[in-house]
């Protein structure tokens, strides 16, 4: 770890070339040697599909009522999961997109998985809102389809706008994350050994020939993606906050909640990308791709979205006493000292207190440390949109109606059973797709004049 | 086998019966096997399906019951098919009969055994809702929580189906050949041994029967076990003036009222009569208005004491001497005895009581002892009251009876007793704890059982024979102030269920009568046309007992305070005020409807003060220990602001494991404690233990937290500033982003007089009768899932020992800029044209954001599917329906509609008259049931409408008007009316 203890270490260590690059990537997908506790992971992960398989199951044939929302608290974890995930989702999009336009190379050898990443996190988002529902079947009542119930959906409602956020933040991803992988796809085509890897790649490759003109094409298609993609880092948060602005409950009616929202979604994005990265260069010995540089930069901009987010509880405070409306300072007493207290301080200390300690160089670069940072950052992240969610509506205006929900086995089932189908969608990723951008890290070997 | 194969022909007929019976009959007769007994004739369909086991697990899931209850009635509908029939379409309509248009009948309810007049509505012959009588003395148009359950009891799966002979089911016709035997035995010994055990009522009817059946059998002993019996009010009479009377009270001419731990709001059979006088003398709606002034001593939190302008908590072993003092202060006798309450507030309770003269009005509870009842009629009379606020009658129970339960055990156990006809109790569930009722009913040769329900005393009886329910029975009763009204059927009997008479009737050897005619017979005096027009008007005109013209004596009649002080604490015995002695407790409606002081579901607990609370360390929930009359019971605890101090308050009811939603429910049985038929008990022992006991309640925040919620004043500050209401509140924003919406037509609105509500709960009830509303069971109670449309929310205020108790009943507020409209995605919730928030429940997906952005949170979710759909799992629960109202499934939301489907039923009807509605035409179930009148509904664009006189009253206030949300559902600030010499109650109390 010479590199590691220099002031900025390197985002591309060692000589490379080429092939070499090519290879040691493609040949994680190609030659389908995994180790064995890759695998051992994925079973776990997959036992953890079929939880959510049967709570989902569950959930449909018995309803709603198997969750532990009430009266007054009929939103829970169904929309705090929502929310976690599509914070998730955003520094995916962050890194690949704002990254790109702003010409970050260090972003190279960690986009891809971190677009896998958005695009699996967001696949997850957009099973809650469709489980949140007590008629689920019903879902796509949301569309404006034209339809014989002779009714159309009512844009004054914020679900809707959500609905159309997310569509179109899960099409864009989609897209953007395809159109990346063309060139790598077309050189896994072609290192193919077998005649079925070479069809799947080939027909996903879409006939790339790494042409001038490919190049010229796909260099302004993926920069117009990434500006379209751009805006929707700020958008989509922003608009799942509005979920919670447009409702009068205390907690809710907030302004501050947009930003605030998107800087919360941008740490727990970086912790998980973070949570994924760490193990995975580890795994797959990577370490000289995705550099303690890669984990450094990602821990800072965790710590800088961090604070935005402790000024967002700040002002969330501040605002609710300024205000002088005692529901809301009610509600916010309730919070600190209410039934919920004993998360909402959990929440402090892993989003706020423990954050700090990545202030310090040596803690950033040291891997364990950090992977365990980043795990307590999503924790904190999912108990912040818990808190939310729940608080509000627990203590709002008549006290006679103030009560608690409880969490069920449903609850926690339908949790862990999406994060463990989150991670078996990754590791279905790393398996089957490169999981590091081959062409980008070659570029950059390039530029970085590392080739041998 | 037929009757006839099995009696065979050896089987002597008795030909003295036989001459005695011809006497004086003139019924053409074929052969002396008819008149010996009809029986012999009969041969019924044996009922061939075997007995349903009781597969019930000590705590069935909802699911497993709701299977249970289908297949239990797909079994009843077996049983049911006794006859072949055949079914065709009415060639022509009957004349009052059209398909989708209700029908009412008027016809009488028995609340602990005291007639209250109903008109139950009926579609197609399917009684679906109870409404009060307008023409009903005690009823007076309202009704109470119980009453409205009557329909759910009637279609309760639960409810016994077909007789049993040891346990097994057996034909009707076997019961009346073995009764034929008991009646041959009986007339032979001149009823020896026998005993008539019957349930609290005041038929006249059932009177005659038993008298018919005493001179029958001379030697037949009479008893009646009322556990729920108070019977002190004819013991003080007695003492006082030398006959049994009891007293009937004139709310509307009392000015100054004081009740000795009476609840006349809440319990007794002139409650609702009682309510809307005494809520009619509090109405104020301008500065010159006047209002009665209410002091209660009591020594269990009521309803009534709520409502008080000064309310005293004492234990119950002090309620003689707060009664002797007031008979002190009253005689001005120099030297008052030890009271405990404070003299000043004494001194000024009678003061005023004085200054009201014959308009004061000082009520004994119905439990207290003897001593203070006749203290209590002896202030009366001495105030001038008697006469006027206070009238005494003839009591309306005219039943002479051998004793009671008690009696009828030692008479068993002395061997002098050896055949007990028990006729609608359950002495096995209510015996008091002393009493080994088991064992001596165990010991009978011959136990019949008549009740509704195959419940503790049927399991053990050798013959049970189904009741008919209230709405499938002829009979009568009387009311509390001794009108006369006719009870009759709604509908024919499910189960094939004999009335009461019936029963009776049989015992007297005359097994084919049927009630109808019993009755008739019984008022024969009243020619057809007033027959016809008592049934038709709900009371037999002028049946109302005459007061009787009495003077107190200057004493007492000798009577001496009861009490017999021992240890410290005090055990406070009340009945469930839904449950009753626990004849309810298979009655979802009533398990789930929350207690008006407490806001317990499916259970109760043990109440005590908070400062016994904190002297044993214990919270609410946890087990404490009580022990009296040598036994003990473990019971959750639960604090109750304003309980005495020391004392515990027991209620029965709970504790029953017979019926499925009986068994669902949690709590103790207080009648394990209970020695005779006490109401108090002293020298108790509490012990607190380590465990805890679920106890589940509706409302967990009692505070107000500052907040303009419920707004008061006394009087005098009204009288000051009569736009309280208005001071401190919060400024009302008027503008809003979207325009207002026009109404063409009505704009719908409702008023509810917070100085009326007495919390009863009432509406809650009706609402949930009317509009199909589904209760959930005790798991989603307590995760906080139940569905009550309408609640009565209950608040305190001021010390923890003697806080002011506010009710406010929150319907949904029909918001003209709903908060909960805007959110909703798919259109589910809208704006109706006449200013209802509709909401749709085919197009609800439950997103649930309607109810998240409710600040009243009045918006209740499907959680779970609450209804069955499945055609082979309804049971006939589903029989209670009401036709007019959608039942809905499960994922969505649904909330108080201002009973929309009775606003379309009346627009329909002016449409086709071509006219307007009228004012008062559309009146909500809620405002319906109200006892005092609380709620006003009507349209807002009548400026004559009486809800639009409601609304400019000065102390009309919307709810959370800060909001901008523009409730068209309003609260008229509560009213009280302290005596401006008494500081606030608690403050005096200290020594």
């Amino acid at each position: 770890m010479t590199e590691a203890s220099a002031s900025s270490p390197a985002v591309l260590r060692g000589r490379h070339d080429f092939p070499e690059i090519s290879g040691r990537i493609g040949s994680i997908v190609l030659s389908g040697r995994l180790p064995r506790h890759f695998w051992t992971a994925f079973f776990l992960c997959f036992l953890l599909v079929l939880l959510l398989l049967y709570s989902i199951t569950y959930l449909i044939s018995v309803g709603v009522g198997g969750l532990g929302i009430n009266m007054p608290v009929v939103w829970g974890t169904m929309i705090s999961n929502f929310v976690w995930w599509i914070g998730i989702g955003h520094a995916g999009t962050l890194i690949s997109a704002v990254l790109l336009l702003l010409r970050q190379p260090w972003r190279a050898s960690i986009n891809r998985f971190a677009e896998a990443m958005t695009l699996f996190a967001v696949a997850m988002a957009g099973l809650f809102p469709i489980l949140h529902l007590g008629r689920p079947w019903f879902f796509y009542w949301l569309l404006p389809l034209p339809n014989v119930h002779m009714h159309w959906p009512q844009w004054r409602s914020p679900l809707v706008w959500d609905f159309a956020a997310i569509s179109t933040y899960a099409t864009v991803s989609l897209l953007f994350w395809y159109m990346g992988l063309l060139p790598d796809l077309a050189v896994l085509r072609d290192r193919a050994r077998s005649r079925p890897a070479q069809l799947f790649y080939g027909i996903l490759a879409l006939g790339w020939r790494g042409s001038a003109f490919h190049w010229a094409r796909y260099q302004v298609v993926y920069f117009l993606l990434a500006a379209l993609a751009t805006p929707l880092v700020v958008s989509v948060h922003s608009i799942v906050s509005l979920d919670f602005t447009f409702a009068i409950t205390p907690g809710y009616h907030s302004t501050i909640f947009p930003p605030y929202f998107v800087a919360g979604a941008l740490l727990s994005g970086f912790a998980m990308v973070l949570t994924i990265a760490i193990p995975l260069r580890w795994a797959f010995s990577v370490e000289d791709l995705i550099t303690v540089r890669h984990m450094d930069n990602a821990a800072k901009l965790m710590i800088a979205a961090g604070m935005v987010v402790a000024y967002g509880y700040v002002s969330e405070a501040f605002f609710a006493w300024y205000s002088g409306e005692p529901y809301e300072r009610a509600m916010m007493v309730q919070r600190a000292i209410g039934p919920y207290a004993p998360l909402f301080w959990t929440m402090l200390g892993l989003n706020c207190g423990l954050l700090q300690l990545l202030w310090f160089r040596r803690i950033r670069r040291n891997m364990p440390l950090l992977f365990a940072i980043a795990i307590a950052v999503n924790i904190g992240m999912w108990i912040e949109r818990y808190i939310i969610v729940v608080t509000g509506p627990s203590r709002d205006y008549l006290p006679s109606a103030w009560g608690e929900q409880s969490l069920t086995w449903l609850d926690f089932g339908i949790l862990f059973g999406s994060i463990g189908t989150f991670f078996a969608l990754i590791f279905l990723f790393i398996r089957i797709l490169p999981a590091i951008t081959i062409f980008e890290v070659e570029e950059l070997a390039e530029e970085e004049g590392k080739l041998r | 086998m037929s009757a006839i194969a099995e009696k065979g022909s050896g089987s002597g007929i008795d030909i003295a019966a036989l001459r005695r019976r011809l006497a004086n009959g003139r019924d053409m007769w074929r052969s002396l096997d008819e008149i010996a007994g009809t029986v012999e004739f009969r041969r019924f369909v044996e009922a061939e399906f075997p007995a349903i086991a009781e597969h019930l697990p000590a705590k069935p899931n909802r699911r497993t019951l709701l299977k249970l209850m289908g297949a239990s009635f797909s079994l009843a509908g077996l049983a049911a098919c006794s006859r072949a029939e055949s079914i065709v379409p009415y060639v022509r309509q009957p004349e009052v009969l059209v398909p989708g248009k209700p029908v009412y009948y008027a016809t009488t309810l028995s609340s602990d055994g005291f007639g209250v007049g109903v008109m139950v509505e009926s579609h197609e012959g399917r009684p679906t809702k109870v409404e009060g009588n307008p023409d009903h003395p005690a009823s007076r148009g309202a009704t109470d929580a119980v009453m409205q359950a009557a329909v759910l009891t009637l279609f309760d799966p639960d409810r016994s189906r077909t007789p049993l002979k040891d346990g097994e089911p057996a034909s009707y016709g076997d019961f009346l050949k073995d009764i034929a035997a008991l009646v041959s035995r009986w007339t032979a010994s001149q009823g020896q041994g026998g005993a008539l055990l019957l349930d609290a009522s005041t038929s006249p009817t059932l009177a005659a029967q038993v008298d018919v059946l005493r001179a029958r059998y001379p030697k037949l002993n009479v008893y009646r076990h009322d556990p729920l019996a108070r019977p002190t009010a004819g013991q003080a009479s007695r003492a006082l003036f030398g006959s049994t009377l009891t007293p009937v009270y004139h709310f509307d001419r009392a000015e100054v009222i004081f009740s000795l731990d009476a609840d006349f709001l809440g319990e007794g059979p002139g409650r609702l009569a009682y309510a809307r006088d005494f809520a009619a003398r509090r109405r104020v709606r301008s500065p010159a208005d006047w209002m009665s002034r209410l002091y209660v001593v009591e020594t269990s939190p009521t309803i009534t004491g709520a409502t008080a302008d000064h309310r005293l908590a004492v234990k119950p072993r002090d309620i003689e001497a707060v009664a002797a003092a007031l008979r002190a202060k009253l005689g001005a006798q120099a030297e008052a005895p030890r009271s405990p309450v404070d003299p000043t507030w004494m001194t000024a309770l009678s003061k005023d009581l004085v200054a009201a003269g014959r308009n004061a009005l000082v009520i004994p509870g119905a439990h207290q002892s003897a001593f203070v009842y006749a203290i209590a009629l002896a202030a009366n009379a001495k105030l001038g009251a008697l006469g006027n606020t206070v009238e005494l009658i003839e009591p309306p129970d005219t039943l002479q009876v051998d004793g009671d339960l008690t009696t009828l055990c030692e008479a068993i156990s002395d061997g002098v007793i050896d055949t007990a006809v028990v006729v609608g109790a359950n002495p096995m569930h209510t015996a008091p704890a002393g009493l080994n009722a088991h064992k001596a009913f165990s010991s009978l040769q011959l136990l019949v059982h008549h009740g509704l329900y195959r419940d503790e005393t049927a399991f053990l009886s050798h013959w049970h024979v189904p009741a008919a329910h209230e709405l499938e029975s002829w009979s009568d009763i009387r009311a509390y102030d001794g009108t006369a009204s006719l009870v009759q059927p709604l509908i024919k009997p499910l189960y094939d269920g004999k009335t009461l008479h019936q029963l009776l009737a049989v015992l007297g050897g005359q097994f084919e009568i049927d009630a109808l005619s019993l009755i008739r017979q019984h008022w024969s005096e009243i020619n057809d046309e007033a027959w016809r027009k008592a049934l038709r008007d709900g009371a037999i005109a002028n049946s109302a007992a005459k007061p009787a013209s009495v003077t107190a004596p200057p004493d007492l009649g000798g009577l001496k305070p009861a009490v017999q002080a021992g240890g410290r604490i005090d055990i406070r015995f009340v009945a469930d005020p839904w449950l009753r002695d626990g004849r309810f407790a298979n009655a979802s409606w009533l398990q789930e409807l929350p207690r008006p002081l407490t806001k317990i579901v499916w259970g109760n607990a043990a109440l005590i003060s908070p400062a016994m609370a904190e002297r044993l360390k214990i919270e609410n929930g946890n087990v404490i220990n009580v022990a009296a009359n040598g036994v003990s019971l473990d019971a959750p605890a639960w604090i109750l602001p304003g309980h005495p101090d020391e004392t515990v308050t027991l209620s029965f009811g709970f504790g029953r494991k017979v019926g499925s939603v009986a068994a669902l429910s949690e709590g103790y049985d207080a009648f394990r404690l209970r020695d005779g038929t006490e109401w108090f008990a002293t020298g108790a022992a509490v012990t607190p233990s380590t465990n805890d006991m679920r106890v589940i309640t509706t409302q967990h925040h009692q505070a107000i937290e500052g907040r303009a919620i419920v707004r008061h004043a006394s009087l005098d500050t009204f009288r000051q500033d009569p736009h309280f209401v208005r001071k401190d509140a919060p400024p009302s924003p008027t503008e809003s982003l979207y325009p207002d919406w026009p109404y063409n037509q009505e704009a719908w609105a409702m008023a509810i007089d917070l100085s009326a509500c007495i919390g009863c709960m009432a509406c809650v009830s009706a609402c949930q009768a009317e509009n199909n509303i589904a209760t959930v069971g005790p798991d989603e109670c307590e995760r906080g899932q139940e569905m009550h449309w309408l609640r009565v929310d209950r608040y305190y205020a001021g010390p923890l020992d003697a806080p002011d108790t506010f009710f406010q009943p929150v319907p949904c507020m029909h918001c003209e800029k709903a908060p909960c409209e805007v959110v909703c995605p798919v259109n589910a919730t809208v704006h109706t044209h006449d200013g209802l928030n509709a909401q749709v429940y085919n197009r609800c997906i439950g997103t649930r954001y309607c109810s998240q952005n409710c600040p009243y949170k009045v918006r209740r979710f499907n959680f779970l599917d609450h209804q069955s759909f499945d055609k082979d799992e309804a049971g006939s629960e589903q029989g209670v329906h009401n036709p007019n109202v959608s039942v809905r499934s499960r994922g969505v939301m649904e909330k108080c509609t201002y009973c929309v489907q009775r606003i379309s039923a009346k627009r329909i009807q002016a449409q086709i008259e071509n006219r307007d509605i009228a004012d008062g035409e559309v009146v909500t179930a809620c405002q319906q049931a109200c006892p005092t009148r609380a709620i006003t509904f009507g349209d807002l664009n009548r400026k004559d409408a009486n809800v639009v006189r409601e609304k400019t009253a000065p102390q009309n206030y919307p709810l959370l008007e800060e909001l901008n949300t523009r409730p068209r559902t309003t609260y008229l600030g509560r009213i009280s009316n302290p005596n401006g010499e008494l500081s606030k109650p608690g403050e005096a109390i200290d020594d």
